[in-house]
């Protein structure tokens, strides 16, 4: 094995529907096996919110896009031995494809790691591969690849319809879907191509069990297979939009035995070195099968797989990839036994994947063939009913179990269209038909779901029309209880079948002595002793594998499924908490949800719960533990939520008083607080009848913007600019939440956004940063481009805003992280919402600054009084953007709103704003425009407002084109432009053919203000720009900055350099004397 | 309730009745009680009739009619570690690895009495009841495996009504209850392989009729070296079996012969047992033995590991003279196998045919099949 000195990892860049946070697991895994070996690990990577770009992980990390130019770049630099490609995705892989095939790693001599790149391109060629496979006598669904559309048509008419039409070098299905005639084809297949070099037409097979193994192989030709996987839903739906459960369920030995053997056979024949997926297509009648594809890198499914048995499936792989053999490596989980073996489960978990469509406009909703999830959860259970349930309520989204809530359908016929209809809502769909008496064989002929899972759902339908017919709470047996619980169903649920509410349930349940075990997950099914800390609870047993830590346990939450507005920052808060109690002696103890996640690691936590966030679960652990505490302040705003019930339990909640918590929260008693420190917020009130709503809107003046109380990222907000719109929206929102009234604050227009980010210690702050908005408030802060520290902020303002946090801090007697909002407008600001927790900021603070405000807060715990920290200054500029996944969301409308709707973000620093937002750009899939760029502006504001980069625009040189209005504004500024036209219009050429025809690499579509009239053009020329592949832009600031970048900037000039390489500089920065009065007329 | 070290366990027996209407399905119950005092009650969904064995667990996770109906399980009452059993139900007899279910007596966590498969005949609770099989639904079969794992395989019996006394089925010569009576012959295969019936698992002869072989399947204590034995065999091949290898004496004495004759020769499982013992080696009973289908075998100086279906409680001891050692278990360095340092004399302790488990050793058999041929 020869020795490497320096390796290069290739990291997946922002998380985007599709390619999500399992890749910071494989990638920190990665790391960490190299570590081992002392190799030196350079890690590309510009998604500064993972753990993986952590001092603590990779030597040296660059917050650079993941793009063969700066990969080649950081080569040139760093002159590595080797490089590492499949830990990063999609992202890493194709990056690498390009690197090889033009050369630049032959040309610097880094050798690729792992499977050989051969490999990873022939299983990217959907044609080329399914040959291959044919050579090793293994059957591919009948197919076809196409480059043109012609030839797509041609093809299908052979093959006959319903087709499967694929797009290669994608990830996530993107482009893929089901065509039932040659207008469906049509429409799939321009699509596609717009973005992908092929399609494959193929056999569409309807119906069929979808079944994955996850193979391991070393350079001796040992190969295992770590776990099968067996999909819910039949195939034609995504394995990331399946409900999957593992291992496989209805398969015989025959089964799992002929496609296990087939994995193997592939694997071989591709010569993968490391680790591989492979999905199968299985006839539930004559168990003839297909293959569907492979993917030769760590993929989600692997990251599932390696939660799912306790394998550390990404570490073996990197070691593997240096060359080992696995019986040399040890399995790290029970000490004593070998890595080379199949993992034995002595349970059975559930994936379920996590939608926010609700969010988006226009949004189709139907779930297929390509992916649409933002995130995941794992059930661990005894029984299907126990792992199923617990995933239904990981899910966050409010579902007590396998039943629906009370009017979720309004309809039996809206429950039967959603039977027949895939949409997240579909197994609440099947349990409805459940309970309305449907027949198992007509629910299974209409969603083809295998009848053995029906059953199942059936058991607890059953189960639960039971103990609304038998049970009373003081009657019911503890044997009763038990086997109740022993198919899943909680507390609440049981309460709410009983008439009682959770706690009652609570108390009956533990006088009768029925209490959930605490089994481990030890990879062989207790045939050997093992010490891992891999944890979950089941009423399936009568006995605990562990025993409690006491008073040295601290229970950490974790932030559950990843979603839209809490996603892998708070992973990184939750690790770099665990981490700092280290320094305390304190064990830590994670619960958490979600297989994508570090935390979730088996070496990353003292103890680890795999479990619910829910308030039963996390109680019944802490009764179990009986910790010292319990930090609800670091997970985001899921474990945020529970602090109220937890305190009331009697947890002891480590930092902020609970009851502050809810001060914060809770916008009324909030308010009040501000207005006794005499703290401006924008005139705001609650009402419960539209009258009084109105009545308001009135006085302060429109726009206002409307929402319910307890919301997470823009969650149904809602900025209404007239009286109708206030009316129409106001019935839909307080539909989605009766328990809250709805509340209307006066919203501004042209006001500036700032963060004030914190950690506080018994009210005192003892580290702040303040960080501003590009956009104008108006864009979610999840959604806005950020920097720090603040470019156009008078010190004035930042003085003031210091002093509001400090006050804030005070009042609330804050211990630990906390976030606020401001707005700006007309040199007065205005609180809009504090946090008291970790806010998505705080990677980037920290990172940025240097200073771990997460280790911060854990000192504030454990030392009496902890030092003010003074932030250095920093004489370069960080700047975080977000990244979109528009193009998954079929007609979803891509514009910024106080709706949060990306899916990730990445961080890049420069000399100054220009060049990091040039590079973030990059990052987030923007590119430098070579051919030609449509402008768009709508009213005079905004074409007065884009004067300003009309000379950067020319500077570029490129051909542009507009429509009516804007070309007229360019042709006065002596600007020529190509002019196209809208649709009705009639005329030539229109805007949708220079978007096919791919001559424009750059869309700037600005709104005039709001959008007032939904999917109108304007809407279909966003949407055709984002399904075109058209980088598109639709915020004023950002087209400015973007444009004026590109103009200033040379790509071939920009500083390539390392974090390390952007040093900050120690400083005296004075804090403002608080005691200074505030002159503040209120809102 | 946890596992207090040593002491025997007593279960709350809190999951064993049953709750009202669908919760569970309605049934008798009964008790696991081992050697030792430990009683575990459970739902009964097999024949409930009082039933005395070995108790053995195994953590395989796919497979439970191959695995029933392997005559290697004779006289041990199984603990499958996996926790859901039944999903599929039962195919058809032609599928099954003998006539009958082997197993004295079954326990799992959850039964499935709801199976869906095109295969499926019948669910596996009436399946039992036709064998006269007692099964048992007792829901930690986590905590009886640790036990079994700490304190090894033990004497037990699964009661209903009346109770019985314990009963050691290695006391028992096993292979000659499950060994086949009469000599028959498969295939029509050039190359003819005498198959000495231990209580063979029908799958090898499958993988041998698939080698177009003739098979001529014998009795444990058949005289294969008989001066009235007419028929010519170019190899032999010792099946797996129950219980204690040394009781097997005849077929311990067929083999010495073949080996004095150099006759090629191949042991599966048992067979490992009956070479080593024929050729001079010996055996021993392990803590509670391999069941599972993920044993890490290592071929001896090599870095080629296998992953493979095993179920044996006796295994190699002193490996004889001229032999030398073929396969090490990657996980607890036991022995997997022995092979003659210059004659065609072979044998491994995992199971090459498989069912239930993994493929990955059928090549097993076209080795010793050259060794065959280069041999006349
Ligand atoms: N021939 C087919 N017939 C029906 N469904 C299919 C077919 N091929 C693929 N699918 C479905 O499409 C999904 C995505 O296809 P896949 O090749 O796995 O794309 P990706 O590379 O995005 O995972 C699969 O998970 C499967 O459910
Ligand atoms: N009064 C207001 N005027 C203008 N913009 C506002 C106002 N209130 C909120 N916003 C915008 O809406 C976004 C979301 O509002 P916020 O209260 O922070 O919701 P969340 O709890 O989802 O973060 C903010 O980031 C800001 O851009
Ligand atoms: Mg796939
Ligand atoms: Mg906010």
């Amino acid at each position: 094995m020869q020795q490497l000195n320096k390796v290069l990892i290739l990291g997946s860049g922002a998380l985007k529907i599709g390619q999500a946070g399992e890749f910071d697991y494989s990638g920190s895994q990665a790391l960490k096996a190299l570590k081992e070996e002392g190799t030196q690990t350079i890690l590309i990577n510009p998604n500064i919110a993972t753990i993986q770009t952590s001092r603590l992980l990779a030597d040296r990390i660059y917050f650079l896009p993941v793009t063969p130019y700066f990969v080649e770049k950081i080569i040139e630099r760093e002159q590595p031995d080797g490089i590492l490609l499949s830990f990063g995705g999609q992202t890493a892989l194709n990056c690498g494809i390009e690197l090889y095939e033009q050369g630049i790693l032959a040309k610097h001599h880094v050798e690729i790691l792992g499977t050989p790149i051969s490999a990873i391109i022939l299983t990217e060629d959907r044609q080329k591969f399914a040959e291959h496979l044919h050579g090793i006598t293994i059957p591919t669904p009948h197919s076809q690849s196409a480059t043109s559309l012609q030839q797509a048509l041609a093809i299908g008419e052979k093959i006959g319809f319903p087709i499967m039409v694929r797009a290669g070098f994608a990830l996530g299905g993107q482009g893929s879907g089901i065509a039932h005639n040659a207008d469906e084809l049509e429409n799939i297949v321009t699509n596609a191509l717009s973005f992908a070099p092929q399609v494959l037409i193929e056999q569409y097979l309807h119906h069929y069990k979808e079944v994955e193994y996850e193979v391991v192989r070393d350079c001796y030709d040992n190969c295992i297979t770590i776990c099968n996987m067996e999909n819910m839903d039949p195939l034609g739906i995504h394995t990331g939009e399946s409900i999957v459960v593992a291992p496989s369920q209805t398969l015989t030995n025959e089964e799992y035995h002929m496609l296990r053997a087939a994995s193997i056979a592939i694997v071989r024949s591709l010569g993968i070195v490391g680790e591989c997926n492979v999905q199968f297509a299985l006839d539930p009648i004559t168990s003839a099968y297909y293959v569907i594809e492979v993917n030769a890198r760590l993929s989600r499914s692997s990251a599932l797989a390696s939660k799912v048995t306790g394998y550390p499936l990404a570490y073996v792989a990197a070691k593997l990839a240096l060359g080992y053999g696995l019986p040399e490596l040890a399995n790290k989980v029970t000490g004593v036994t070998r890595a080379c073996f199949e993992p034995s489960l002595d349970y059975l978990v559930i994936k379920m994947p996590r939608w926010d469509l609700a969010k988006f406009r226009g949004v189709d909703e139907t779930i297929g063939t390509g992916m649409k999830s933002v995130g995941e959860v794992m059930g661990i259970g005894r029984t299907f009913e126990e792992a199923y349930q617990k995933a239904l309520r990981m899910l966050e989204q409010n579902f007590e179990g396998a039943t629906p809530p009370d009017n979720f359908f309004a309809s039996l016929e809206e429950a039967e269209h959603y039977l027949a209809t895939p949409t997240p809502k579909r197994v609440f769909a099947i349990a409805r038909a459940l309970q309305a008496g449907y027949p198992l064989e007509k629910i299974h002929d209409i969603t083809g779901i295998d009848l053995w899972f029906l059953r199942r759902i059936q058991n607890i339908i059953d189960a639960e029309n039971t103990i609304q017919t038998h049970h009373t709470l003081d009657t019911i047996t503890a044997n009763e209880l038990h086997e109740i619980k022993q198919l899943g169903i909680s507390d609440k649920r049981i309460g709410e079948l009983t008439g009682y509410n959770e706690l009652e349930v609570r108390t009956q349940r533990q006088q009768l002595g029925v209490l959930p075990s605490v089994f481990q997950i030890d990879t062989l099914a207790a045939e050997f002793p093992s010490h891992t800390n891999y944890l979950y609870m089941t009423y399936n047993g009568q006995h605990n594998d562990v025993q409690p830590f006491a008073n040295r346990g601290v229970i950490v939450l974790g932030s559950g499924p990843y979603r839209i507005g809490s996603s892998v920052e708070f992973d990184w808060t939750s690790v770099s908490t665990v981490e700092a109690l280290k320094k305390y002696q304190k064990h830590s103890i994670i619960i958490n949800c979600n297989p994508e996640t570090v935390s979730t690691d088996y070496d990353v936590s003292e103890r680890l719960y795999f479990e619910e966030l829910t308030f039963e679960r996390i109680a019944d652990i802490y009764d179990f533990e009986a910790p010292h505490g319990l930090i609800v302040s670091v997970g985001g705003q899921t474990p945020n939520n529970q602090a109220r019930a937890l305190r009331a339990y009697g947890c002891t909640l480590l930092g902020t008083r609970a009851q502050d918590i809810d001060r914060a929260e809770n916008r009324s008693t909030f308010s009040r607080l501000l207005d006794t420190l005499s703290v401006q917020q924008p005139e705001w009130n609650s009402f419960n009848t539209l009258e009084d709503l109105a009545a308001f809107a009135g006085k302060v003046g429109y726009p206002v913007l409307v929402r319910p109380s307890y919301v997470l990222s823009g969650n149904a907000m809602k900025v209404c600019d007239t009286l109708e719109e206030l009316v129409r929206y106001t019935q839909e929102a307080a539909a989605l939440s009766p328990d809250h009234p709805v509340t209307v604050s006066k919203f501004f227009e042209d006001a500036r956004e700032i963060e004030f980010d914190a950690v506080a210690q018994s009210g005192q702050v003892k580290a702040h940063v303040i960080s501003e908005h590009i956009e104008n408030a108006g864009v979610h802060s999840g959604d806005a481009t950020i920097v720090l520290p603040p470019q156009s902020i008078p010190t004035t303002i930042q003085d003031k805003v210091i002093q509001i946090g400090h006050r804030i801090a005070a009042a609330l007697s804050i211990t630990g992280p906390f976030n606020i909002q401001f707005l700006l407008k007309d040199s007065q600001i205005y609180v809009i919402e504090t946090n008291l927790r970790a806010s998505r900021t705080f990677p980037f603070i920290s990172k940025v600054t240097g200073i771990n405000f997460m280790e911060l807060f854990v000192d504030a715990l454990f030392e009496d009084e902890i030092p003010e920290v003074t932030i250095p200054t920093i004489p370069f500029t960080p700047l975080k953007a977000a990244q979109f996944s528009f193009a998954r969301l079929t007609n979803a409308d891509p514009t910024l709103g106080v709706e949060m709707a990306s899916t990730g973000e990445v961080a890049c620093f420069g000399e100054d704003m220009e060049e990091a937002y040039l590079k973030a750009m990059i990052a987030t899939g923007y590119q430098v425009p070579q051919k030609g760029i449509f402008i768009s502006l709508r009213g005079d504001d905004k074409q007065a407002a884009f004067e300003e980069s009309l000379p950067h625009l020319q500077a570029l040189d490129l051909p542009l084109y507009a429509t009516e209005d804007t070309w007229h504004f360019l042709r006065q500024r002596g600007i020529t432009a190509t002019l196209l036209h809208h649709p009705e219009e009639q005329a030539e050429p229109t805007v949708e053919d220079s978007f096919r025809n791919q001559h424009i690499d750059l869309a700037i579509i600005i709104e005039a203000g709001r959008l007032h009239t939904d999917f109108d053009a304007y809407y279909t020329m966003r949407r055709l720009a984002i399904d075109c592949n058209i980088p598109l832009i639709t915020k004023i600031k950002q087209a400015r900055l973007f444009l004026k970048a590109l103009a200033n900037k040379d790509l071939a000039t920009i500083p390539i350099k390392a974090w390390d390489e952007y040093q900050v500089v120690e400083s005296q920065t004075t804090t403002p004397d608080i005691e200074r009065p505030l002159v503040g007329n209120r809102g | 309730m946890r596992n207090n070290g040593g002491a025997p366990l007593q279960s709350h027996g809190r999951d064993t009745q049953m709750a009202h209407g669908k919760i569970g399905s309605a049934g008798q119950y009964g008790t696991l009680v081992l050697e030792d005092g430990t009683r575990f009650e459970g739902k009964s969904f097999g024949y409930a009739q009082s039933q005395a064995g070995e108790v053995v667990f195994s953590t395989g996770m796919v497979g439970y009619p191959e695995a029933f109906t392997d005559a290697s399980f004779a006289g041990q009452i199984l603990v499958l570690t996996y926790p859901l059993t039944g999903n599929y139900g039962v195919p058809k007899e032609s599928l099954w690895e003998d006539d009958r279910i082997h197993i004295r007596g079954l326990v799992v966590s959850n039964y499935v009495d709801t199976p869906f498969h095109a295969q499926s005949t019948m669910t596996l609770s009436t399946w039992l009841q036709q064998e006269k099989v007692p099964a048992l639904e007792i829901k930690d079969t986590r905590q009886l495996t640790q036990h079994i794992r700490t304190y090894g395989a033990m004497l037990g019996k699964i009661i209903f009504e009346q109770d019985i006394p314990f009963h050691d089925p290695n006391q028992d010569n096993l292979i000659a209850q499950v060994s086949s009576r009469e000599v028959t012959t498969s295939g029509h295969g050039k190359k003819t392989i005498a198959l000495i019936d231990c209580g063979t698992k029908r799958n090898i002869v499958r993988c041998l009729l698939k080698r177009d072989l003739q098979i001529v399947s014998m009795p444990w204590d058949y005289d294969l070296f008989a001066t009235t034995n007419d028929f010519h065999f170019d190899g032999i091949i010792i099946s797996n079996g129950p219980g204690n290898p040394k009781l097997a004496t005849s077929t311990i004495q067929t083999i010495r012969t073949a080996l004095d004759n150099n006759v090629p020769t191949l042991g599966i499982c048992m067979g490992n047992q009956l070479l080593t013992l024929a050729a001079g080696g010996t055996t021993y009973k392990m803590k509670f033995g391999h069941r599972s289908q993920n044993q890490p075998c290592l071929m001896h100086n090599t870095q080629r590991c296998y992953i493979t279906t095993q179920n044996h409680g006796f295994a190699v001891d002193e490996i004889p003279e001229g032999f030398e050692p073929w396969f090490i278990n990657a996980n607890d360095g036991t022995n997997e196998g022995i092979k003659h340092t210059s004659k065609p004399f072979m044998s491994v302790q995992f199971h090459p045919e498989a069912a239930p488990g993994p493929v990955d050793t059928e090549w097993v058999f076209d080795y010793f099949l050259e060794q065959c041929s280069c041999n006349n």
